[in-house]
């Protein structure tokens, strides 16, 4: 980018800035015990984390521990809730799946006005979620999307593409400094603990989610995350997240990542605001769609 | 770059170049010649190592400009022209705004995006010393060969933009603003305009030049900064099945000696690179040069829509600046709202219509 | 299930269907001899299940898994006549007794078996008036029903009921009027789990929403708590599977397709997470598999139940062709139903090896639920109607 540009974003973000800079002595968190695998090397001795890797579980429906629901809208039936008009024609693909949860404890620790927010987020989930439109996922949402993403390692450089929205993340090896400007993706910074690539996120903007239920932060969120490899098509992925404008402490996920072993495994386009644009934008075309 | 203002307004396309004036006409460069003593950096598989954050504006055209003929190399008093004339511009650009003038004419063009959003580069290329009129190197008139009879019939039977036009292209067609998937790709986030993702990968004259490349030993990935496409090149292997298509095309990578050559299929007919189809194939070199530089050159070889083939090159020099993210499509408000104004304006026109006024006009 | 079933087990989920209240008429004469269940300790507590009790008195060595535990593997049939609670005084019969019994059963579906009359008249209008599953307009005839030949045997007893505690075969439900039953199943939830499909037929409003009609009428589970637990015998549809791997026992029940999936040795689930079939949890005993459930929704409510029921059930096998499926029910929520715990048992007989468990699909051919909500639309639209005209 433009050097006088960078100059400008960064005299922007000072404020900001300050309160990253005030979060730096967080604990770091999440140090599981050594494991027993060791994973293959890349040329330059760090554990290889290189390839197409995916979650497999419900945490982008909710993070937490869920029974399944019968949709992600609900309104209140006679009975109990039933899937909102707009999503009622999906039946059983709209509903939510169940998932044992994959918070470390069990428990979110919302501060009382930020569980207020998350159960707001939740109710308007159809007209709330970045998802649905489109957007770039954050982080850590984006790893357990339910599409691929694959990992660049090399002695230079990390870099990770996310096959939705062709989000892409690239990892910093050495710390760049504060993030100049606040992002969806954040900044990340790697470094090496043992079996372990840890990298840390911060600069985040506060317009991310972390999964389909509401779960939310603020653009004082920061991320750690650890990947380590367990076996040699599972990655163990955790993250802790931090951010104290909405959170009474920092509480962590984890969850394993596996290897797409498929024939011809690859990350293909989704380039899904092409398939919002009805949705966003469609009211103003000339001649709208029949309803 | 800048994340999240996009897409509104009258950009500069890769046509509306400086005057550029010359002498000598030569061939293209062969290969990356090393006059030099240098030491080709590797990764630990051998291959040439190409990682790194390039800067890839220039304000040198793709298309030579007429008054060159055919020649391909400036004088050095030339490029030194040119570059001065580019400086003296961002220079005026830079100045503070007159806070006394008028508001600019209602109906007129408001203006979109000033010199602080302008990153188009400064400087001429140098390819072998050479300074250059033009990216493309063949044919030796350094113009994009002539379209066939069957490809312009199929462009002309299409309605809408070709989306690697740049934005203001797409706004004169009449109904241009009817659906969304009539503006350009860059107006709807999909693709950064004017082939700056590629194949064939083209600076843009605008900003958002940026590219990363990394290397594994499997694959290559090209990040493009604008609406942030990483381009995952395979390391041998086959093309995909010729029924999946993708944005960017299907790309497989092989190393001729030092040299990675990139083959790209399988496009979708959304992009249509200057006129072409589906049917686009590209042919991409990527060398070093040296510590700083690497040479990128591009062969478009697509006879169901040029007469013949055609190929150009210019240098990726690395940079230190780091690429901050591209969010697009997060901050679209300007497609709604360019669709919005339209029906905006049609309702206004009809209404002056039955009230017997002359209509608005655009 | 029956063969001859297999053609049309698709087409399920019509109309009129009793339960496992309705049995054959089953009389009895000899008090129980020996063990007298009561004897047994009637609390769910999983320490002296029937198995280990009885281990003295029948020396059967049941055959093993890999890792050492008895192999309840199989497919089962655990149809009986021999009803859920004792109709007469006497805890079993006589020989004599069963056999006429089954002997009576056996002729009642000879005759049903028969031909239909093909020159009868067309039913009256709105049904004749009989209730069950054959009643009024007609629902399942003979050809559909499969619910036992035998009565259940014990020890060498032959049994006028499941229930074995309290000793009088009765399930000790609360006096009407008291807490449980009612003050448990608000008017605004559905039928329980253990409902007949025609359960509510009569009540009024019962065909308002599809929420109200019986979770059977819905393909949401089996009728009679086919599935559980506990696992009660229905009208038809009666087998059992069970797969056993070391970390998991896997129990099908044929009806609604619903695969219960025991978790050995582990802890329940959270609170928070409720399930149709309840959350079991198993462990060994000896040769006995005790399996403990909670974790229940409000949707099921078998017997009127909280969901807080609590169910423990003890499988053992009595001979190479038998299990012993023993069940101990509680609800410690205040709102219980019953004034006590309550414990019964059956057999679950091996099928036989060239009789299979097909595929039970329900709410793929459910056109009833639909048509009975029509239908009750059309006849408030003809009463309005009729209204009008008056």
């Amino acid at each position: 980018m433009h050097q006088g540009f960078s100059r400008v974003v960064l005299a922007l973000a000072v404020a900001s800035t300050v309160a990253v800079l005030a979060m730096v002595a967080m604990p770091v968190a999440g140090q599981g015990q050594a494991p027993a695998y060791r994973a293959p090397r890349t040329p330059d001795g760090k554990p290889n984390l290189n390839g197409i890797w995916q979650a497999n579980n419900e945490a982008n429906y909710d993070l937490q521990a869920h029974m399944a629901r019968p949709a992600m809208a609900l309104r209140a039936g006679p009975y109990g809730p039933l899937p909102a008009a707009p999503v009622l024609a999906l039946g059983a693909i709209g509903a939510v799946p169940p998932g044992p949860g994959v918070v470390e404890g069990g428990d979110i620790p919302y501060l009382p006005a930020a569980l207020a927010q998350k159960k707001k987020n939740q109710d308007n989930w159809l007209t709330s979620d970045p998802e649905i439109k489109c957007y770039l996922p954050g982080v850590p949402r984006a790893t357990y999307m339910p599409y691929p993403f694959q990992l660049f390692q090399s002695d230079k450089a990390l870099f990770i593409a996310y096959e939705y929205a062709g989000a892409v993340r690239n990892i910093y090896l050495k710390d760049p400094g504060p993030a100049p400007v606040d992002s969806w993706m954040g900044q990340s910074v790697a470094h090496w603990e043992g079996e372990s690539l840890v990298v840390d996120a911060r600069g985040f903007n506060d317009q991310s989610w972390f999964d389909r239920a509401g779960n939310f932060h603020s653009d004082a969120l920061h991320v750690v995350e650890r990947y380590t490899r367990v076996q040699p098509d599972v990655l163990n992925y955790e993250a802790t997240i931090e951010d104290p404008q909405v959170f009474s402490r920092s509480w962590k996920i984890s969850m394993p990542l596996y290897r797409r072993l498929d024939k011809g495994a690859q990350l293909m386009d989704f380039k899904c605001v092409e398939f919002v644009e009805e949705l966003m934008y469609g009211q103003y075309r000339k001649k709208p769609l029949s309803q | 770059m800048w994340a999240g203002a996009v897409a509104c307004s009258i950009v500069a396309a890769s046509l509306a170049r400086g005057p550029v004036a010359g002498q000598a006409p030569a061939r293209a460069s062969k290969a990356p010649t090393t006059a030099t003593a240098y030491t080709m950096p590797r990764t630990p598989d051998g291959h040439p190592d190409l990682q790194g954050t390039y800067d890839i504006a220039t304000i040198t055209p793709i298309e030579r400009p007429p008054q060159y003929g055919g020649r391909l190399i400036l004088t050095e008093q030339e490029a030194a022209a040119l570059e001065r004339g580019e400086s003296a511009r961002v220079a005026r650009g830079a100045q503070p705004s007159r806070g006394d003038r008028e508001a600019p004419r209602a109906g007129g063009n408001v203006g979109g995006y000033n010199n602080f959003w302008i990153d188009r580069g400064d400087r001429v290329i140098t390819v072998d010393r050479q300074r250059r009129s033009s990216l493309i190197v063949d044919p030796v008139d350094g113009r994009i060969p002539a379209l066939t009879a069957a490809a312009q019939k199929r462009n002309a039977d299409r309605r809408d933009p070709s989306p690697d036009s740049n934005e203001a292209q797409a706004g004169e067609s009449r109904g241009a603003f009817d659906n969304p998937e009539q503006r350009p790709l860059g107006e709807r986030c999909l693709l950064g305009f004017s082939s700056t993702s590629g194949p064939p990968t083209l600076p843009n004259y605008f900003y958002n030049n940026y590219k990363q490349i990394v290397q594994t030993p499997g694959y290559v990935m090209i990040l493009n900064e604008m609406v942030h496409d990483a381009r995952i090149i395979r390391i041998g292997g086959q093309h995909l099945p010729r029924d999946i298509r993708k944005w960017n095309g299907d790309s497989v990578g092989r190393w001729e000696g030092d040299t990675l050559v990139v083959d790209t299929a399988n496009f979708t007919d959304k992009t249509r690179f200057r006129g072409s189809g589906a049917q686009l194939h590209v042919i991409e070199r990527f060398a070093r040069v040296d510590a700083d530089t690497l040479l990128y050159r591009f062969t478009i070889d697509d006879p169901t829509t040029f007469t013949k083939p055609w190929t150009g090159e210019y240098p990726w020099p690395a940079t230190d600046q780091p690429i901050y993210e591209y969010a697009c499509h997060e901050g679209n408000y300007a497609l709604g709202d360019i669709l919005r104004g339209e029906r905006l304006l049609e309702k206004e026109a009809e209404e002056a219509a039955k009230t017997g006024k002359t209509g608005a006009k655009r | 299930m029956h063969r001859s079933l297999l053609t049309i087990a698709g087409a399920l989920g019509v109309a009129t269907v009793i339960a496992s209240v309705a049995f054959a008429p089953v009389s009895g004469q000899t008090p129980a001899a020996g063990q007298t269940p009561a004897a047994r300790p009637a609390a769910p507590r999983p320490t002296a299940g029937p198995a280990q009790t009885r281990a003295t008195a029948r020396p059967y060595s049941p055959p093993r898994t890999a890792d050492g535990h008895p192999d309840l593997q199989g497919v089962y049939d655990t149809s009986t006549l021999t009803p859920m609670e004792r109709p007469t005084a006497a805890d079993t019969m006589s020989e004599e007794e069963a056999r006429r019994i089954e002997q009576q059963t056996a002729a009642r579906k000879e005759r049903a078996s028969l031909p239909s009359n093909a020159s009868r008249q067309a039913p009256p209008v709105g049904g004749d008036g009989s209730t069950g599953a054959s009643g009024n307009v007609g629902g399942y005839n003979n050809f559909w029903i499969d619910s036992g030949d035998t009565v259940v045997v014990i020890d060498g007893q032959r049994r006028t009921s499941i229930v074995v505690d309290p000793p009088d075969g009765r399930i000790p439900r609360r006096p009407a009027g008291g807490r449980g039953r009612g003050a448990a199943a608000p008017a605004a939830l559905g039928p329980n789990s253990d409902a007949a499909e025609n359960v509510v037929t009569a009540a009024r409003g019962a065909y308002d929403n599809p929420e109200q009609r019986a979770l059977a009428e819905r393909c949401l589970l089996g009728f009679g708590s086919t599935s559980g637990p506990p696992a009660l015998p229905v009208l038809y549809n009666n087998f059992k599977q069970i797969v056993q791997t070391p970390g998991a026992v896997m129990i099908l029940t044929e009806m609604n397709h619903d695969a219960r999936v025991v978790r050995m040795e582990q802890p329940h689930r959270p609170a928070n997470i409720r399930m149709w079939l309840g959350d079991p949890v198993g462990h060994w005993e000896g040769n006995t598999l005790v399996v403990d459930t909670t974790n229940f929704t409000e949707k099921t409510r078998y017997g009127g139940a909280s969901p807080e029921l609590h169910i423990v059930e003890h499988f053992s096998r009595l001979d190479d062709r038998t299990l012993l499926y023993r069940f101990t029910v509680e609800d410690p929520s205040p709102n219980s139903p019953w004034t006590k715990p309550w414990t019964g048992e059956y057999t679950w007989r091996l099928a036989a090896p060239d009789d299979h468990l097909y595929e039970y699909a329900c709410h793929e051919g459910n056109y009833a639920l639909g048509d009975i909500l029509r239908g009750e639309r059309l006849l408030e639209k003809e009463a309005e109607e009729a209204a009008k005209q008056r």
